[in-house]
C-alpha cells in the first residue's frame, strides 16, 4: 500500500460532535464571524440528541409562576446530591430560559398553554411542571431546529460568497481518531471519512469537543451507535483532564423485553403524566423507597401522590417521580427480592391510570415504540421496565464559565464535560445544558480566537502521515491468526461493564473489573480488520473499541476510589453518602499511558448560593464546618467575591 | 424460539455488486438490523450499514428489504415466514456508497436550498405566542425524522435521475408545508413550491405516505393543501389578472 492520500482542511474554530452542543456552539461562532468546521460521525442530524424524549428544563414560570432560577438551581444541586459544580448548575438555571425561547426565533414548535406560551410538563426532582416539550420527541425538534439554524446561516453565508460553505462547513460519517497537539496546545484534529477510509486533517485555532457520551461501553444502554466517549478519550490522551467518570446514570426505565430492544428507552414522561411503577403483586413499591434526604417533599399515601397530578400546590408528589438514581435502585432490590415482572424488570403502568386519547396524545413514540417493538399497547396493558446505562455524569473538567478545558485552545460541552450534573443529572437537564454550555463554549472559542488565532501550530506531512500509517495497522492484520475483530472485544467489554462496574458496585467487584480489563487491553493490542478500506465498520469499531477500553478503564478505576454511595454511584460496601467526600472530586488523567486518578477538592459552594437553602437540608451534605463558614460569610455580607471558582 | 433465516444482502459499490447469501440466526423479538448486525459481527465484519439509535428514532438505517423501503430496525423479522428469502438492498434512487449505504447528499443539497424560517420582524425571544391548534399541523411534519424513504420510493426521482434537478420530492414538500403552515412565518412559500421545488411533478399516488415510518400524511396534510393554494395563487381568476396587470405594468416603459 502506497502512502494514503492526507486532505487538509483548516477553519478558526473546529467543533467535534454535532449534537445540541456542538450545533449550538456553530452557531455562537459563526454568528461572531468565525469559519467553522463542523466533523460528526453519522449523517447530520443523526447524532444521540435525537433521542432525547421529555423534554428541555427552563423555568420560565409558564405553567407554575412560582418557578424562577433560584428553585432550578436548588432542583439540579439535590439531584446531583450537591456534587454538581455551583457556578455551573447558577449559570444553567439563569441561561435555559432564554436558550429555549431562541429556538423559538429558529423555527422550533413547542407543545403550547392556553395562553400560547411554551407548555412545560412535570419531570423527576423538578419542584414545578419546567420542562419545555414536543410531546415525546423533544430532542428530534432541537437537533432539527439547530441543524436548520445551521443551514439557514449557510444561506446566508451563500447569499454574501457566493458559497454555502464559506463560513461552516459540515463533515458527515467523519471520525477523529487524535487530536493534533504542539506545545502542548492543540491545533487541531486528525481521522478518516467513513464512507471512503480517507484521511484528513483538520487544523484550526481552537477545538470544541462536542462528542457526548459513552453509553456503548455497556451492554444494556439507551445510547445510539455513536456514543463510545471518542472525545473524552482523544482528550485524555492529549493531556487532558476528566471527572466524575464514577457516576454514570442508569435510566430507570428501559424497555425489557424483547431482547433485541432491551435498554432502548421509556420516557420519564410516562411518570411525570400519571405513570406508576408496580411489582409482581402488584404494588407502588416506591412508596418504600424514599430516601431521608428527600422525605419532607414526596407523598407518603397514593390518594396523595395521585392528587398532586391537578393540585400540586396542596400535595407532594409521588415517589414514582424521584431524581433517577433513587428509582433505578429501588427497581433493581425489587426484582432483586423476587418481585420483579416475567423478564426481569418491573411494570410501568399508565394504561389504567389515563384515557387512550390522553396516552396516545402525550406519549406518541412511546405508544409506537410498544406497540411495533414488543406488540404491547400501552393504553390497556403496563410496559415491563428496568435499569438502562443512559448518561455519563463524567466528562472533562472544564471552567465553569467558558467551558475551557486545562489543555489550552481546547474547549468542551455536553455530555462530554463533567459538572454541572454532579452525581446524578435531573431529567430535562441535559437538553438545556447543551443549549447553555454548547454556547457558553462557541463564545469562548471566539474570544480565544481572537487572542491566539495568530499563533495557530502547523503540523508536517511527515506527522501526520505517520499517523495514518498507525490507524491502518489494522488491515496489516487482516487474516492472520491470533488477532481478533473488535466485535467480540467490545461485546466482552459490555458485558463485563454491565456486570460488574454497573448500578451496584463493590469493591471486589471493582477489582475483578481491572483485571478483566486488562485482558481485554491485551487482546486490544491484536486488532484486524478484513476487506477493503471504504465504509468498513470492522475497521471502525476497533477505534471506538479502545476508546472505551480507557473509558471503562477511568470509570472502574474512580468507582474503587469512592468509598461511598452516591448519585449515579453506588457501593454495596459502603451503602451511605460521606460529606468529606462530597468535597472531593476524582480527576482522571493519562500518565505514560497508564490512568492516574486523582483526589482534588471540588469546587465550594458559594455562601449566597448555599442561603437558598435550609440549614436542616444542607446538614445532610455538607460537614457542620462548612455551613457554619458560609452562614458567618453571608452574616458579614461579604457573599459576593465567591461565585465556587476552584478551592 | 430461534431459527435459521436465510438473507440475501446487496454487496458491493459503485462499480457494481450483487446479492450474497447468508444463512443467520433469528432470535424471538428480533428485527432485521439485529439480523444484519448479527451477519456483521460472525460472517462479514466489512458488511456496511448505515444505523445509529435502534429505536425508530433517527432515521438512519433506510433500506429496502424484500423491496419495500423501511426502516431496519423497525422492521420485525416475525413479520416475514421462516422459510422466506429475505433479501435486503439499498435504497434504489440515491447512488450506492457500498453495500446498504448510499449516497444521500441529494437531500441535503434540497433542505439547503428551502429558505428558512422568517418570522415577523421585530418579535423579541419569549414574545411569541401562538396557540396548539395552530402549531399543530406544523408539528406533524416536523415529525420527520429525515430517513428519506418517502424520497427513496417516489417515482419521479426512483429511476429517472433527470428529474431530481427539477424535482425536491416529498421531504422537501412537508418541509415547505411546515414553514407555509407555521402560525408566524412571514415568507411567501406556495409559488415557489411549484416554481422552484416542483411540485406539479407530484401526482398524488401516496406512495411516500404508505412508507413513512413516522406516519406522517404527506400526500392529505402537505402535498394536496399545497397543491390547492399554488392553484389558487396562480390560475383563481381575480388574482391572475391581478398578477398579470403588474407584470404588464413594470413591463411597459414608463
Amino acid at each position: 500500500m502506497g502512502q494514503p492520500t492526507i486532505t487538509r482542511h483548516s477553519s478558526d474554530v473546529l467543533i467535534i460532535g454535532a449534537g445540541g452542543a456542538g450545533l449550538r456552539a456553530a452557531i455562537a461562532a459563526r454568528e461572531a464571524g468565525k469559519t467553522v468546521t463542523i466533523v460528526c460521525k453519522s449523517l447530520f442530524g443523526k447524532a444521540h440528541t435525537v433521542m432525547a424524549e421529555g423534554g428541555m428544563a427552563a423555568a420560565m414560570g409558564n405553567v407554575n409562576p412560582h418557578d424562577n432560577w433560584q428553585v432550578h438551581f436548588r432542583d439540579t444541586m439535590r439531584g446531583g446530591k450537591f456534587m454538581s459544580h455551583p457556578r455551573m448548575a447558577e449559570l444553567h438555571a439563569k441561561e435555559s430560559p432564554m436558550r429555549v425561547w431562541e429556538l423559538e426565533t429558529y423555527g422550533a414548535l413547542f407543545d403550547r398553554t392556553p395562553e400560547g406560551k411554551i407548555s412545560q410538563r412535570n419531570f423527576g426532582g423538578h419542584e414545578y411542571p419546567r420542562l419545555a416539550h414536543v410531546g415525546d420527541r423533544t430532542g428530534l425538534e432541537l437537533i432539527r431546529t439547530l441543524q436548520q439554524k445551521v443551514t439557514s446561516l449557510q444561506q446566508d453565508d451563500k447569499k454574501a460568497t457566493g458559497d454555502a460553505e464559506s463560513g461552516i462547513k459540515v463533515f458527515a460519517e467523519t471520525t477523529m481518531i487524535r487530536l493534533l497537539m504542539r506545545d502542548g496546545r492543540v491545533g487541531g484534529a486528525f481521522g478518516y471519512q467513513r464512507a471512503t477510509g480517507d484521511f484528513f486533517s483538520f487544523t484550526a485555532a481552537a477545538v470544541i469537543i462536542a462528542t457526548g457520551g459513552l453509553g456503548k461501553t455497556f451492554k444494556v444502554t439507551s445510547n445510539s451507535w455513536e456514543s463510545t466517549g471518542d472525545g473524552l478519550a482523544l482528550a485524555l490522551r492529549a493531556g487532558a483532564t476528566a471527572i466524575n467518570m464514577e457516576f454514570v446514570q442508569f435510566h430507570p426505565t428501559g424497555m425489557m423485553w424483547p431482547p433485541s430492544v432491551r435498554g432502548v428507552l421509556v420516557t420519564e414522561s410516562v411518570r411525570g403524566d400519571g405513570g406508576v411503577l408496580r411489582n409482581s403483586e402488584g404494588k407502588r413499591f416506591m412508596f418504600n423507597y424514599v430516601p431521608e434526604v428527600f422525605r419532607d417533599q414526596y407523598a407518603t399515601t397514593e390518594e396523595e401522590g395521585d392528587r398532586w397530578y391537578t393540585d400540586p400546590d396542596n400535595n407532594k408528589r409521588p415517589p414514582e417521580l424521584l431524581p433517577r438514581d433513587e428509582v433505578a435502585r429501588a427497581i433493581n432490590a425489587e426484582v432483586k427480592a423476587g418481585r420483579g415482572s416475567p423478564h426481569g424488570g418491573v411494570f410501568l403502568d399508565i394504561g389504567s391510570r389515563r384515557s387512550e386519547e390522553f396516552i396516545r396524545r402525550r406519549l406518541p413514540s412511546m405508544y409506537h415504540q410498544f406497540k411495533q417493538l414488543a406488540d404491547v399497547d400501552i393504553t390497556k396493558e403496563p410496559m415491563e421496565v428496568g435499569p438502562t446505562g443512559h448518561y455519563a455524569m463524567g466528562g472533562l473538567e472544564v471552567d465553569p464559565d467558558t467551558q475551557a478545558t486545562n489543555i489550552p485552545g481546547m474547549f468542551c460541552a455536553g455530555e462530554a464535560s463533567g459538572g454541572l450534573h454532579g452525581s446524578n443529572r435531573l431529567g430535562g437537564n441535559s437538553l438545556s445544558d447543551l443549549a447553555v454550555f454548547g454556547k457558553r463554549a462557541g463564545d469562548a472559542a471566539v474570544a480565544f480566537v481572537d487572542e491566539h488565532g495568530h499563533q495557530t501550530p502547523k503540523f508536517s506531512d511527515d506527522e501526520l502521515q505517520a499517523y495514518a500509517h498507525e490507524a491502518l495497522e489494522p488491515f496489516r492484520h487482516a487474516g492472520e491468526s491470533g488477532y481478533e475483530n473488535a466485535y467480540d472485544i467490545h461485546r466482552a467489554l459490555q458485558e463485563m461493564m454491565f456486570s460488574l462496574v454497573g448500578i451496584i458496585r463493590t469493591e471486589d467487584e471493582m477489582r475483578e473489573a481491572l483485571a478483566e480489563l486488562d485482558k481485554l487491553d491485551e487482546r486490544a493490542k491484536k486488532l484486524k480488520a478484513e476487506g477493503p478500506i471504504a465504509f468498513n465498520p470492522g475497521w471502525h469499531l476497533c477505534f471506538d473499541v479502545e476508546n472505551m477500553l480507557l473509558l471503562g478503564r477511568c470509570i472502574a478505576n474512580a468507582a474503587l476510589l469512592r468509598q461511598e454511595s452516591r448519585g449515579g454511584h453506588t457501593r454495596n460496601d459502603f451503602p451511605t453518602m460521606d460529606p468529606e467526600w462530597r468535597r472531593t472530586l476524582l480527576e482522571c488523567s493519562l500518565d505514560g499511558g497508564t490512568v492516574k486518578v486523582a483526589r482534588i477538592p471540588g469546587p465550594k459552594v458559594a455562601p449566597e448560593l448555599m442561603a437558598l437553602f435550609d440549614r436542616h437540608e444542607l446538614e445532610k451534605y455538607f460537614t457542620t464546618e462548612e455551613i457554619d463558614e458560609a452562614e458567618a460569610a453571608n452574616r458579614a455580607g461579604g457573599a459576593t467575591a465567591a461565585t465556587g471558582e476552584g478551592a | 424460539m430461534g431459527y435459521t433465516a436465510h438473507f440475501r444482502v446487496w454487496r458491493g459499490d459503485a462499480n457494481g455488486g450483487g446479492l450474497v447469501d447468508y444463512e443467520v440466526e433469528v432470535n424471538p423479538g428480533e428485527v432485521v438490523l439485529d439480523v444484519i448486525h448479527r451477519i456483521q459481527a460472525e460472517q462479514a465484519g466489512d458488511l456496511a450499514v448505515r444505523w445509529n439509535c435502534k429505536a425508530g428514532k433517527c432515521g438512519s438505517c433506510s433500506m429496502e428489504i424484500n423491496g419495500y423501503p423501511r426502516l431496519a430496525c423497525m422492521t420485525r423479522m416475525s413479520i416475514y415466514r421462516q422459510d422466506e428469502i429475505i433479501n435486503v438492498t439499498p435504497m434504489r434512487t440515491f447512488p450506492v456508497i457500498k453495500d446498504l449505504v448510499t449516497d444521500v447528499s441529494f437531500n441535503f443539497e434540497k433542505l439547503l436550498s428551502i429558505p428558512a424560517f422568517a418570522p415577523p420582524p421585530g418579535l423579541q425571544p419569549g414574545e411569541y405566542r401562538m396557540q396548539q391548534e395552530d402549531v399543530e399541523r406544523s408539528q406533524e411534519f416536523r415529525k420527520c425524522i429525515e430517513c428519506f424513504l418517502c424520497q427513496d420510493v417516489c417515482h419521479v426521482i426512483r429511476d429517472h435521475e433527470e428529474n431530481k434537478k427539477q424535482f425536491a420530492g416529498p421531504r422537501m414538500f412537508i418541509r415547505l408545508a411546515e414553514l407555509d403552515m407555521h402560525p408566524l412565518d412571514v415568507a411567501d412559500r406556495e409559488i415557489a413550491a411549484q416554481e422552484d421545488f416542483g411540485l406539479g411533478f407530484c401526482n398524488i399516488t401516496k406512495c411516500c405516505t404508505e412508507v413513512c415510518p413516522e406516519g406522517i400524511k404527506i400526500t392529505d396534510n402537505a402535498i394536496i393543501p399545497m397543491k390547492e393554494r399554488v392553484v389558487d395563487r396562480k390560475y383563481d381568476p381575480l388574482p391572475f389578472w391581478r398578477r398579470r396587470r403588474r407584470v404588464e405594468e413594470r413591463a411597459t416603459p414608463q
